[in-house]
């Protein structure tokens, strides 16, 4: 899944979305809210707070390698 | 924070300051009781937070506690300054043989309280200082030391008074440079002191304005004085623009975008940090530009907060440009301001490259900053400009000033 702001973008893979586990990590390590837990437990992109992503990495350290890019879009698309 | 008259007569009594016999009330009955109390002739003031109450008939005499209530009653219709008055001071009319003039302010240049005095009061101050400036004394005091005496004496006795009337006036104003500072006051000021036929002294009047940001700490003094905690005691009332800073800054509770105050000019300002606000606006209007409004940011407020303040401003009628300015920034990210700005035009349908006359925030992420202000062809500065020299490029940005 994908979800893009005007400044920042987060893509996470589909395997790593429907992990109930993960997705409890990630909404309890993003400073901003940018993740949340679906009803279902799956992971869900919150569209409004993507644009507050303040580079922390917190995220990228709790996921596996790959589940979860930061996409810096005002700098060519570079990845944190 | 300004207090009305009856409340500033109860600090200084407080103080342990001589005051006459007074009360407050808010119908002609209370009048007529506090003026029974008073046992003579009395004067009806009306109690609003403006001047010019003697011109609008908000001051009236009376010989008898029943012609006070009569006077309270018409005092009580008329609207002074554009306010209607919160009820009437009730006060004894004294025989006085000669007014004095003491008051204490703040001195923002020197950062410390400076003492006022003059034999020649009931007049203004200002007034005084032009017309007979051998007849005005000043000192500075300072805010963290005991206050002893002789600095009020030395005051006293510059503007030539002196024997039992200056050793009887040096309480008095060290009481009130006493206040001035146990209270967080801006302003405390009686005029006038006066002299009563006994040779004693008296507080007839008195002006008290207490720093905004120190009612936290005289909660219980405010209380018993009856100030509400929504009572915002301003000199005027806020206008939508800033009640709509207000309601962008309480939106969120990450970091500080609001402390909005409208003015009328053409170019919108996001500004602030420490200080950074008061810097950048005055320099604004020392190179001849005309702000459109007044306001802080600092602490590292959200990128949402930073866009909805960025947009109030946008969209006020008459703003031509912003300028996002504020001093070198260590707890507030350059790069989420960067974006909140940006943001803001490109929701607003406007080009950042436009509306943005310049961006000047060194500090904090500052690289990320740059970056995203790149991106979007905005003209930035680092810290190698100075605040003086940005707020100069964006007024000439906006066509105004030398």
């Amino acid at each position: 899944m994908r979800a893009e702001g005007i400044f920042i973008a987060v893509e996470v893979e589909d395997g790593a979305g429907a992990d109930a586990a993960l997705a409890a990590k990630l909404t309890e390590v993003c400073p901003v809210d940018i993740f949340a837990v679906a009803g279902s437990g799956e992971l869900e992109l919150v569209g409004k707070n993507i644009d507050e992503c303040v580079l922390c990495r917190l995220c990228l350290d709790v996921a596996p390698e790959g589940a979860v890019t930061i996409i810096k879009r005002y700098d060519n698309d570079s990845q944190l | 924070m300004r207090f009305y008259e009856y409340e500033a007569r109860e600090i200084v009594r407080r103080a342990g300051i001589p005051v006459t016999e007074f009360g407050f009330a808010t119908t002609p009955e209370e009048a007529k009781a506090a003026a029974e109390k008073i046992d003579g002739p009395s004067v009806v003031k009306s109690q609003v937070l403006s001047g010019g109450r003697m011109k609008a008939g908000g001051v009236q005499f009376a010989d008898t506690p029943d012609e006070a209530a009569a006077h309270t009653a018409d005092v009580l219709k008329i609207e002074i300054g554009g306010q209607m008055p919160r009820g009437v001071l009730v006060d004894t009319k004294a025989e006085v043989e000669q007014e004095y003039y003491a008051g204490v302010v703040w001195d923002g240049t020197a950062k410390r309280p400076v003492i006022i005095f003059s034999p020649v009061g009931g007049i203004d101050i200002e007034q005084v200082a032009e017309e007979q400036p051998g007849k005005v004394g000043r000192r500075q005091i300072s805010n963290l030391l005991p206050l002893t005496g002789f600095e009020a004496k030395e005051v006293i006795a510059s503007t030539g008074v002196t024997g039992s009337e200056l050793n009887k006036l040096v309480p008095i104003v060290t009481k009130l440079a006493q206040l001035f500072i146990a209270n967080d006051m801006t302003l405390a000021e009686i005029n006038p002191i006066g002299r009563l036929p006994d040779g004693s002294f008296i507080a007839l009047d008195a002006h008290m304005e207490m720093e905004n940001e120190a009612r936290g700490r005289h909660k219980k003094l405010l209380a018993e004085l009856g100030v509400g905690d929504d009572e915002t005691r301003e000199a005027r009332e806020p206008t939508p623009f800033e009640l709509a800073g207000e309601a962008v800054d309480s939106e969120d509770h990450r970091g500080v975008a609001g402390n909005v105050t409208e003015f009328d000019g053409n170019l919108g300002l996001v500004i602030g940090a420490g200080g950074g606000s008061l810097t950048l606006f005055d320099a604004v209007r020392a190179h001849g530009g005309k702000p459109a409004n007044y306001c802080e940011i600092g602490g590292n407020p959200s990128v949402s907060k930073t866009c909805g303040l960025a947009k109030l401003v946008l969209q006020k009628p008459g703003v031509d440009k912003i300028a996002v300015m504020m001093s070198i920034v260590s707890n507030t990210r350059v790069d989420i301001v960067a974006r909140g700005v940006i943001k803001a035009c490109l929701e607003l349908g406007m080009d950042p490259t436009e509306k943005i006359a310049i961006f000047r925030i060194p500090g904090a992420w500052e690289k990320q900053g740059f970056l995203i202000l790149d991106a979007y062809g905005v003209e930035y500065a680092d810290r190698s400009v100075s605040m003086h020299e940005a707020a100069r490029r964006a007024v000439e940005k906006i066509g105004a000033g030398s």
